[in-house]
């Protein structure tokens, strides 16, 4: 499902003293099956943004196209129920939002909302613990006698077992430790290449942008800075440390080398093994 | 000899109607002036440390020595004003209404008298950056900034130790450089001891002395360069190593010649400065 | 809807209102809202209007935010002067139309009394938009201070008003929150039969009150740490400071009483 923003302006509080312009100018589209990731620093309006994207905000300018449904700013729009079954958002720390006595009710609760009856929710239930890593007694436990880290995997498995087309993940993996950090973002990319879920993931993480995305979204300041692929994203890692941005660890240390040993990249590397490669080749090259 | 600050002897600890013990026979000493990682994974007792430290839980057995001062309910009092602690949550530890009221909390509750209490809150707030900030409410404030306002806090109190309870663990990455930052800068002025409860391996990289905990035990204690040798083990501890150990690792593996195990980029940017040239 | 509430906001400005002694606004407020009552003629709610006037004028904040937000309670206001209009049936007769009659005394209080909760509205507003909760609180304080010599806990009191202004937003926010994410997973909170809309409220308070005890409990601890042991033997921060323009105003408000006895009817 593609989705698509047109010229997407949004005021917090309008006509209030307290009036905030939050994004403006934001053109920007997503495509079916792509892994998107947004970065940009707190404020930059990331999180605003993310919310346009399953109609929890309406725009007050400019339109929205999610799939065949467009919600434009200033129009009362209804059923937008739909929409929220095929956008799931995973928001930041979601293990807020488990409310009910067991787990299996708890992840049952989306899918029941859009109309799924108890037997196929259940079952739909048990397939989203699976894929959250969790074994299937956890189903009858009561989702607040857990440790944080399996609260976070169930929360992410209501969302799963709604079975989005979508998925919006907005810092899925904050105050986790490594090994959990890892175990989540891989399970995220194993279910977009295996179902072909659309991924956004909002992140302060260079690395996880580098490393998953296809396509990079920078916001600053409520617009949409730059996009395009990681390479071409990090290929001028100046500009974004200006924006007070970082890069990846692998290219700011290219960046580091460049200025001490005045050796030249032919492109930024993203992951360590490239990175050792480049050097490599870069120093023997600085020898002839 | 450094002077041993702080000792921890045999310590037991099991919180109520649990199984396990959160903390199962730890013992270790903690000397002045240096920056103490203590690592481990979510659940692996590090946080539990910190509450006993400050007397905010006591332990089953075993014994706590702060200052040559055995903790007990009687001392915790006196024990509290040397040791200054920053939680996790930005937003559970903030009590004032404003950044000022903030800082001057702690020192309310000892009694500080008002013309001190306005000095020491400038001065603190000088300290960590945010002078500006003097009258503006919480919920204006970022993740990094609150939590340098929990730092004034501490430090307009004129504490010993600081303890990092996961401090850093819930900011976005400048906030963490931000928090890390002032407090480099804090222990380096006022001789400072810190004690940082981390899974941040790039942090603790850069810590004198790290410990790492697992299943409630003290696992292994040493200097960074000893404790990052054991990349694998960490690893299955749930933990990670930092960027330069990994990449000076890849460019051996490439037959880049050089040693391995940097435990910071500037130390590997040095090596392969040498190096190049040599070549 | 939420937005416009003016009711219990503060606005941030320079202004004479802004920078006076809460202990003098809160004591203004009160005897104001007493001597509001005196008001009885045509005289002496012109007086009342025109002072209401001079201290919007005061306090700087704009009229029409303050028409806007007075906005949720016109309903109400309207409504008293229906009722009053419909069911006081002193003086002429004014208009008659089948058993609708509206006579002049009808008229007249209705007038009066939608006029005298306009500016109790009004004026109670202005105190809290030029007044943060944090200073309303440390007037409260001291206002009340004399009442510990009966052991009434005014210092814990202050301190939990203190709290739990300081958590407000951090709570509205927390709301909202909740609330999104489950409207992510189809909760329908705005729509839908009545049975319904209560039963969707049970997904956003179970994890309101979950986090709100854990921050409890966390803000506890974070207290405990920072020496926290009771009102005893602490010391104060915040200073309030008494001035010229608050005796003035309280003189003021003396004169007016006066005025508002000699000119009552």
């Amino acid at each position: 499902m593609r989705i698509t923003l047109e010229d997407v302006e949004y005021r917090y509080q309008a006509n209030t003293p307290f009036e905030h312009l939050a994004l403006y100018d934001v053109n920007l589209s997503i495509d079916s099956g792509s892994y998107t990731a947004i970065i940009g620093h707190t404020g930059s309006g990331k999180s605003t943004l993310l919310q346009h994207l399953n109609a929890l905000l309406k725009p007050t300018k400019g339109r929205i196209i999610i799939g065949d449904r467009t919600i434009e700013a200033g129009r009362k729009e209804k059923q937008l129920r739909s929409i929220r079954q095929k956008v799931g958002i995973v928001f930041q720390f979601p293990e807020h939002q488990l409310f009910d006595e067991t787990v299996e009710k708890d992840i049952c609760f989306g899918p029941m909302n859009f109309g799924v009856s108890e037997a196929d929710a259940k079952v739909l239930a048990r397939k989203a613990i699976q894929h959250v890593g969790l074994a299937e007694d956890i189903l009858e436990k009561s989702p607040f006698d857990l440790s944080g880290g399996q609260m976070r995997r169930v929360a992410i498995a209501g969302v799963l077992a709604m079975e989005p087309d979508v998925l919006v993940l907005d810092e899925p993996t904050a105050g986790l430790d490594p090994r959990g950090r890892k175990e989540i973002m891989d399970m995220f990319y194993d279910l977009h290449k295996k179902r072909g879920i659309s991924t956004i993931l909002v992140t302060h993480s260079m690395e996880d942008a580098a490393k998953y995305a296809d396509e990079i979204v920078i916001m600053h300041q409520g617009s949409v800075f730059k996009k395009g692929s990681p390479q071409e994203i990090f290929s001028d890692p100046v500009q974004l440390l200006e924006l007070g941005l970082d890069v990846p660890d692998t290219v700011r240390f290219q960046l580091k080398l460049q200025k001490e040993l005045g050796i030249r990249f032919d492109k930024p590397c993203l992951n360590i093994d490239d990175l050792a490669i480049e050097i490599d080749k870069a120093m023997k090259r600085g020898n002839r | 000899m450094r002077k041993k600050l702080v000792s921890l002897e045999n310590i037991k600890f099991k919180y109520e109607g649990q199984k396990n013990f959160a903390l199962n026979d730890v013992s270790f000493d903690i000397y002045e002036g240096e920056w103490l990682a203590i690592v481990g994974h979510n659940g692996s007792g590090k946080s539990t440390l910190a509450k006993l430290l400050n007397g905010l839980q006591f332990a089953q057995t075993g014994t706590i020595t702060v200052n040559d001062k055995v903790l007990t309910e009687e001392t915790v009092w006196d024990v509290r004003r040397q040791i200054g602690m920053v939680f996790q949550n930005p937003d559970n530890q903030f009590v004032g209404t404003t950044v000022q009221d903030d800082v001057a909390f702690g020192l309310e509750n000892v009694g500080v008298p008002q013309e001190v209490m306005v000095e020491r809150v400038q001065n603190a707030l000088s300290k960590v950056k945010m002078s500006k900030f003097l009258n503006q409410e919480p919920h204006h404030l970022s993740g990094g900034q609150k939590q340098r306002i929990a730092i004034a806090g501490v430090v307009a109190l004129q504490p010993n130790i600081i303890i990092l309870d996961e401090a850093t663990s819930m900011l976005d990455p400048r906030g963490r450089e931000e928090v890390l930052e002032t407090v480099r800068e804090l222990m380096q002025e006022k001789a400072l001891t810190v004690i940082s409860i981390t899974h941040d391996l790039e942090e603790a990289a850069k810590a004198d002395r790290i410990i790492v905990m697992n299943k409630g035990q003290l696992y292994r204690e040493g200097t960074p360069r000893d404790i990052f040798k054991m990349e694998k083990e960490l690893i299955e501890l749930g933990l990670d190593i930092p960027f330069s150990i990994k990449l000076s690792k890849a460019l051996q593996k490439n037959g880049v010649a050089i040693d391995y195990g940097h435990l910071t980029e500037e130390e590997l940017v040095k090596d392969l400065c040498e190096l190049h040239s040599k070549m | 809807m939420l937005d416009k509430m003016i009711f219990g906001r503060y606005v941030p400005a320079n202004s004479v209102m802004h920078r006076m002694d809460p202990r003098a606004k809160l004591l203004l407020v009160f005897f104001f809202v007493c001597i509001v009552f005196l008001a009885n003629n045509l005289v002496t709610y012109s007086l009342l209007g025109l002072v209401t006037l001079g201290i919007i004028l005061l306090s700087k904040i704009k009229i029409r935010f303050l028409i806007s937000g007075l906005k949720p309670v016109l309903l109400l206001i309207i409504f008293t002067f229906l009722v009053h209009i419909l069911f006081t049936k002193e003086g002429k007769v004014l208009y008659q139309l089948g058993w609708l009659e509206i006579y002049e005394g009808g008229l007249r209080q209705g007038v009066f009394i939608s006029l005298r909760f306009t500016f109790l509205i009004l004026v109670t507003s202005l105190l809290t938009l030029t007044t943060t909760p944090i200073s309303i609180t440390d007037g409260m304080e001291e206002l009340l201070n004399p009442l510990k010599k009966w052991k009434v806990p005014v210092h814990e009191l202050a301190l939990m008003m203190s709290i739990a202004l300081r958590f407000i937003p951090t709570l509205m926010e927390e709301t909202d929150k909740i609330m999104k994410a489950q409207i992510a997973r189809g909760v329908d909170f705005s729509s839908g039969p009545i049975k319904n809309r209560i039963k969707a409220i049970v997904p956003l308070l179970v994890p309101l009150f979950v986090s709100a005890f854990k921050r409890a409990e966390e803000l506890a601890t974070a207290m405990e740490a920072r020496g926290y042991q009771g009102g005893e033997g602490r010391t104060k921060y915040r200073q309030l400071h008494w001035g010229m323009i608050d005796s003035l105003c309280m003189v003021g408000l003396v004169i007016l009483t006066g005025v508002l006895v000699l000119l009552r009817s």
